[in-house]
């Protein structure tokens, strides 16, 4: 019991994933606050999607490298974002329209070049991950992303927070919203970038959604939901890669499943804002 | 010239006039406003009167400094008005707010201070006294701590004018503030805004309600995409103006 408990800690790949488990579900849960209080989670999902022919494209032209793939998706990103923000601005859609034309085309055309190219194999992890593949490398890369991402959102923390929760009356107190707004976009992306090796771009959206939105039911403070996320997915995500070598599943999907599971233990049973309090009390009262 | 500390124009010797000149302001292509001219100061406590969709709001967004100004020119204190000033604070209408926003009344107040505190240094003892005067003054001293979501409308506004009054705004430009309050809640916010404007403050307010114009504002602005008329109620809240902003009653009625 005890050997079939440790064994996962024994080998180096092991290791290495459940650091950057811990590392990329830290960073995606801090991210994920903004993500939920912001109320883009469509918007990063989209994004999300429009990874996937960015990196077939970038292995195309350029091979198959670590740079090429993360370079492409950001591309990828990059283009689809101001594509739809100019499709909406030169007709009459609306932005998450023009967003879920260009993505869905985008990631079909992603699908059919990736089958050309003969990387099926590679396919499958772009879309679910695959964290047992990471090298000493990709930890580097991974722990530089966080380490600046954190850095710009926590420095920025009150002017953001302003802008998120009214971006009209921050810009009448000389926050300047829009290009806050679009910095927040930028470190979104990258941040869903780092998380491509874990998880997938089919089921990044899930840790950059998924551990804010949680503490958000259990509790008002948002300082809770900033930190709260980072914790909750960190160990989320790394408990998540033991398990699944535990149970012998995919470590991608396992991931986005532990997180989905504590969030339905929070929906269910958070003492002030879940379903069972809720029934219990029919009229809201204070707390 | 001015005394930064101080509260309101109510201690400083002159009077502060806003001054909108020939305004106009552009949607796309669409003519939002045109030719808005009036001029107004400290102490008074005005009226944005017109039918729907006449640019109240637009106008009110204007002098806050949130839309390009098309023509024209907008002055307060005889320098033009730039993208945002401290002495400018902007209320807007409660049910574009998210209310859900994990925030204490504290917390909304707080913002107020961002011009002095700016993106980083800690709110200092100055400013945590100015966010206490202003919760004690909107009477939300006993609210303070609690989210934002508990609020009733009338609290909320108040909320709102806390953090103009800790921002230390000179100008206080209200969407809609009445609209939705109970009618003890109305009366409150009447006393606050007379109180407000008597301690030197220029109130700006959209309003909907006819049958109380006279009671709270001592100013009237009649808009229909341009100024229609503009001076004291006595003068301006009359039934021939009114027509000729929202047309005559039993007629249809301008869009």
């Amino acid at each position: 019991m005890i050997d079939w408990l440790m064994e996962p800690f024994q080998h180096p790949f092991n290791q290495r994933a459940i650091l950057a488990a811990l590392l990329i579900g830290c960073t995606n849960g801090y991210a994920s606050a903004f993500v939920v209080l912001r109320k883009s989670a469509l918007k990063v999902g989209s994004l999300s999607h429009a990874l996937l022919p960015g990196i077939a494209v970038a292995i195309l032209v350029f091979g198959l490298h670590d740079w090429s793939a993360f370079l492409g998706s950001l591309f990828a990103a990059l283009l689809i974002g101001l594509g739809s923000l100019a499709v909406s601005r030169g007709s009459r859609l609306d932005q998450d329209s023009a967003l879920a034309i260009l993505y869905t085309a985008a990631f079909s055309g992603g699908i059919i070049l990736l089958r050309r190219i003969g990387v099926t194999q590679e396919m499958e992890e772009w879309l679910f991950g695959n964290i047992m593949g990471l090298r000493d490398g990709d930890l580097w890369t991974n722990f530089w992303i966080s380490f600046g991402a954190l850095g710009i959102l926590t420095a920025l923390h009150r002017p953001l927070l302003m802008t998120l929760f009214d971006a009209e009356v921050a810009a009448t107190l000389g926050v300047p919203v829009r290009a806050l707004n679009y910095l927040l976009l930028a470190v979104l992306i990258v941040v869903l970038i780092s998380s491509l090796q874990a998880v997938g771009c089919m089921l990044a959206l899930g840790l950059l959604v998924t551990p804010a939105a949680t503490i958000y039911l259990l509790t008002d403070s948002t300082h809770a939901m900033f930190w709260g996320g980072a914790l909750l997915g960190g160990l989320a995500a790394a408990f998540a890669v033991l398990a699944g070598w535990w149970l012998n599943i995919e470590q991608g999907p396992s991931i986005v499943l532990v997180l989905g599971a504590v969030f339905a233990l929070a929906f269910l049973f958070s003492p002030k804002y879940g379903l069972i309090a809720r029934v219990r009390r029919p009229r809201d009262r204070q707390a | 010239m001015v005394n930064p500390a101080h509260e309101s124009c109510a201690h400083c010797g002159h009077h502060h006039e806003l001054q909108v000149e020939g305004l106009a302001v552009r949607y796309r292509e669409v003519d939002a406003l045109r030719d808005v001219s009036f001029s107004t100061s400290c102490g008074a406590c005005v009226a944005l009167i017109g039918p729907n969709g006449a640019g109240k709001s637009t106008l009110l967004k204007a002098i806050a400094g949130l839309l390009p100004v098309a023509a024209g020119r907008i002055l307060w204190r005889g320098t033009k008005v730039a993208r945002w000033s401290r002495e400018i604070a902007y209320l807007p209408q409660r049910e574009n707010v998210d209310w859900q926003f994990p925030i204490t009344v504290r917390g909304v107040v707080r913002m107020g201070r961002f011009p002095q505190a700016g993106w980083w240094r800690p709110f200092s003892r100055t400013d945590e006294s100015a966010i206490d005067r202003a919760i004690g003054m909107m009477g939300l001293a006993d609210l303070e701590n609690r989210q934002i979501s508990q609020l009733s409308g009338g609290q909320q506004q108040r909320v709102f004018l806390a953090r103009a009054l800790a921002q230390e705004a000179h100008v206080l430009l209200l969407d809609e503030p009445f609209t939705g309050l109970d009618r003890t809640s109305k009366a409150a916010l009447a006393g606050t805004l007379k109180h407000l404007t008597e301690e030197g403050r220029l109130v700006i307010a959209s309003h909907h309600d006819m049958d109380t114009v006279k009671d709270i504002y001592d100013e009237v602005l009649l808009l229909h995409r341009r100024a229609v008329a503009f001076g004291p109620v006595a003068e301006v809240f009359t039934a021939a103006k009114l027509d000729e902003t929202f047309g005559p009653p039993d007629g249809k009625e301008a869009a």
